[in-house]
């Protein structure tokens, strides 16, 4: 039993990580990536975001859509909760941490198209996880995406001082970095 | 109600959606109300800082406006009565670089408060309606004077005075404003007793 869930959260941290295995979630990996505090900042909204739209997409299908024998809006359902969560994030966050709601900005509301968020309670559905395990895949895909999101943002800080050929810089080393880094991850296939 | 679902889906779709959509709305409309966040919190946490002198010398016509363009992106180097603390501070709170005071704003002074030198007043009301926290009491043709403790000695009103009976002396030393003194550095030998005193000389 422990085993199992401890199995299925390797598995969505490091070995299918979504960002750089699955290649989910590109958008804010690449968009947020600029600075590690705002990596970090992002990355607590979208762990929340995740785990919680997991389990809200869960009970949905399992309560709601099965029942009535309404599969087929699966995805719609699914966007509806997950902008719910998201809005429901951004809400909490600027009461709490009015400074943090600046420095995320137009990230925050863009969580909703995060594919990362959409395709977790769909490859739930396709696993047939339960709903304790599609909370636990939930919250192993949101801290998968936390540690590429801040590794990857510490690694822009230094890049941005690196003495970059001229063609390169920018971006283009972002993404010749990223490509680096999804190689790496591909040595965890086979661990789970 | 079941057989009715069953024999139209389209209704069933539809009920689940609406369904759906009613209960998320209400569970937003509650947590809008719970986690109302009122005008722009950094604002206000930005305009604490600031002094509250109201002199105007950032270029804006007081403080909380100075607060607001800040957080709008405003440099944060204009508020000479805040000083370079004041800068320290609100670099502080919003992550960015210290930077020293912009002098063409004007100098750090000491705290000053304005004093009215009352034989001199003609009770022009002027000096009134140029300070900008009501702090001087007074009408037409009578005396002036300033309340001390409402004063921010931003000196608004030194300027518009037709007899200059206006002077800005140092705020008066009190539990609040003392500092304790540096030790005089520029004397070499530091007198312990009155014996090493003579010995020296």
């Amino acid at each position: 039993m422990l085993a199992d869930y401890s199995i299925l959260l390797i598995g969505a941290i490091l070995v299918n990580n979504f960002v750089l295995v699955q290649f989910l979630g590109l958008c804010p990996f690449m968009g947020v990536s600029n600075k590690l505090e705002t990596a970090m900042g992002m990355s607590m909204a979208t762990t929340f975001v995740l785990t919680l739209a997991s389990a809200c997409s869960n009970l949905t299908y399992h309560f709601l859509l099965e029942p009535l024998g309404l599969e087929y809006l699966k995805t719609i359902s699914f966007i509806l909760v997950i902008a719910v969560v998201v809005q429901f994030t951004e809400m909490v966050v600027r009461k709490s941490s009015p400074l943090l709601y600046q420095v995320l900005g137009v990230y925050l509301p863009l969580i909703t198209t995060n594919c990362a968020v959409l395709g977790v309670a769909l490859l739930n559905l396709n696993k047939e996880h339960n709903f304790l395990q599609s909370l636990f895949y939930g919250f192993g895909a949101a801290v998968g995406f936390s540690l590429v999101l801040v590794l990857f943002a510490a690694m822009r800080e230094r890049l941005a001082v690196a003495d970059v050929p001229e063609p390169f810089q920018g971006a283009a080393i972002g993404m010749i970095t990223a490509g680096l880094m999804s190689l790496a991850f591909m040595g965890f296939a086979g661990l789970v | 109600m079941y057989e009715l679902i069953a024999q139209y889906p389209l209704l069933a779709a539809l009920v689940a959606l609406v369904g759906l959509g009613l209960v998320f709305g209400a569970l937003l409309g509650f947590a809008a109300v719970r986690f109302r966040a009122e005008g722009n919190p950094i604002v206000d946490q930005v305009n604490a800082i600031l002094p509250q002198t109201q002199c105007g010398q950032c270029g804006y016509p007081g403080c909380r406006p100075y607060a607001e363009a800040i957080v709008g992106g405003d440099e944060i180097n204009k508020c000479p009565p805040g000083g370079q603390a004041g800068i320290e501070a609100l670099a502080d709170l919003l992550d960015r670089e210290v930077i020293p005071l912009d002098a063409e704003h004007g100098e750090e002074k000491v705290p000053q408060v304005a004093y009215i030198r009352e034989e001199d007043c003609i009770g022009c009301t002027k000096c009134i309606q140029a300070c900008p926290v009501d702090a001087i009491l007074g009408a037409a043709k009578q005396m002036h004077t300033v309340i001390a403790g409402e004063c921010t000695g931003c000196d608004l009103c030194v300027e518009p005075c037709p007899v200059d009976c206006i002077i800005m002396i140092p705020e008066e030393q009190s539990l609040q404003t003392w500092h304790w003194q540096l030790p005089d550095t520029s004397r070499h030998h530091a007198d312990i007793i009155a014996t090493d005193a003579g010995e020296a000389a």
